[in-house]
């Protein structure tokens, strides 16, 4: 007997597993997200450094993050590491370590642009008035950098949100694995069950990244 | 109209340099309280320079700057202190675009010389009222037309209640028919006392706000000379012909 395949989403634990393979890769994008955006302050403001070394090792990591694969870098963080020197990273460790290194290299060079975007005669003004460089940067360039930053870091942040369904390939089971195997199993009551199971996928991806827009654009509002 | 005769700012042999070309090559010039001295000079001279060595944005390669005898040049932590007798008005008038006017003029009051907001306020409102602008405090920069703005960066001067003012060409960037409010604003200054230093291109409005004119020609001080004796009798051919660059005569044969 064929079935309409909406009635796949309800069967049995069906819907409640794929919310689960949701906060999998929730949980994942969020702790790496809530890493790479201090770290990725600090990297960025490290990367304004006029020092050689400073210049050269940003440079290198910068270049050598954005130039891998994610894919890539997930492969060398839970096979390569293992291969190598013997420490048996889990899957989630591994995944969590690759998006924080990642988000760090592009939300510092993100921070960096917005840094090196406010005009210097901001720098000279507040000088003029006799502030401190502590109290430039806290008063002056900070607020503006932040308001400049907004929209990039939210556009970073769904990427990763989004981008986390490669860990699927270093074995977690997140909301498109879980999406796949329920299409697996009715693939013969239900033939028309991978539309509406990536369609539901769809909708929980954009539940995921929407409200995030919502709230940045909240924000560009009252910060205009 | 300079009435005491204390010396508040003293430069002597000031040089600097960027790479190789030598931007000021000995600059002496003393400004006592209350005068207004006005440099002149070709783009490129120095002036702006000169200025901003004074305020110490820039480091200087020689020579000492003083103002009330201290050091500004010696750079560190006085530095900010020092900064604090000088206001600094530039061309492309720098307010923050982050904060609203009566913030922008509040913020180093309250932050840097530690005064209560109130009290930084009220200054603020007499400091804004007289320059027509106390309806504002409300609007961000953004909002306000370039010749406002620059009268706001003169008020936040201000309000840290500076002994020197400096402007650097602070109506260069301002359409003409806003170059006007600016320089009232800045010729009221003038009459009530303030002792500045003014780089402008402005000659008529120099000619009329200056006691005194410097003519500052390839980093050296050319003229030094009261305001109408420069432009009735300037004494180096140099300066003869800077001043007939302004002049335009039809000419009849």
């Amino acid at each position: 007997m064929q079935g309409s395949g909406i009635n796949v989403l309800f069967l049995g634990r069906n819907f409640a597993r794929l919310l689960e393979g949701l906060w999998v890769t929730m949980r994942i994008s969020i702790i790496a997200v809530l890493l790479s955006i201090p770290l990725g302050i600090l990297f960025g403001m490290f990367m304004t450094l006029r020092h050689p070394v400073a210049k050269a090792v940003s440079r290198v990591y910068l270049e050598f993050i954005r130039i891998m694969p994610q894919l890539v870098l997930l492969f060398i963080a839970y096979f390569g590491v293992t291969r190598a020197f013997g420490w048996n990273w889990s899957a989630d460790f591994s995944a969590v370590l690759v998006f924080t290194l990642w988000g760090t290299a592009e939300m510092g060079d993100l921070v960096r642009g917005a840094l090196q975007s406010i005009p210097r005669h901001q720098y000279d003004s507040a000088a003029a008035l006799g502030m401190t460089k502590w109290q430039t940067f806290i008063y002056i360039i900070v607020p503006q950098t932040l308001r400049r930053l907004l929209p990039p870091t939210i556009n970073l942040t769904t990427r990763m949100i989004k981008t986390t369904s490669l860990v699927v390939l270093i074995g977690i089971t997140e909301v498109l694995k879980v999406g796949k195997q329920i299409i697996d199993v009715n693939r013969f009551v239900y033939p028309t069950a991978s539309l509406w199971v990536y369609g539901a996928v769809f909708v929980l991806y954009f539940l995921a990244c929407w409200p995030i827009s919502v709230l940045a654009r909240q924000l560009e509002k009252r910060w205009r | 109209m300079a009435t005491e005769n204390t010396i508040q700012l003293e430069v002597s042999g000031l040089r600097k340099t960027f790479g190789n070309d030598i931007i000021l090559n000995g600059v002496d010039l003393t400004v006592r309280k209350g005068e207004v001295v006005v440099i002149l000079g070709s783009s490129g001279c120095g002036k702006s320079t000169l200025l901003r060595c004074i305020n110490g944005l820039e480091p200087t390669d020689g020579g000492s700057i003083r103002i009330d005898g201290e050091e500004v040049t010696s750079g560190g932590r006085n530095l900010t202190q020092l900064r604090q007798k000088i206001g600094m008005v530039f061309q492309s008038y720098d307010l923050f675009p982050h904060k609203n006017i009566l913030d922008n003029v509040t913020l180093a009051p309250v932050k840097v010389q530690k005064r209560t907001k109130d009290d930084a306020r009220e200054e603020a409102e007499q400091l804004l009222r007289r320059v027509g602008l106390w309806e504002k405090r409300k609007a961000y920069p953004r909002e306000l037309s370039g010749g406002q703005k620059q009268r706001v960066a003169i008020v936040r001067a201000l309000c840290m209640n500076p002994e020197i003012m400096l402007f650097d060409e602070v109506t260069a960037a301002l359409d003409p028919e806003m170059v006007r409010e600016v320089l009232d604003v800045m010729l009221e200054l003038a009459e009530g006392g303030m002792t500045m230093l003014i780089v402008t291109h402005e000659m008529q409005f120099a000619r009329a706000v200056a006691d005194r004119i410097v003519f500052l020609d390839e980093g050296k001080i050319l003229e030094n000379l009261p305001a109408e004796t420069f432009f009735t009798n300037p004494k180096t051919q140099r300066a003869k012909d800077f001043l007939q660059t302004f002049e335009f005569r039809k000419e009849t044969s």
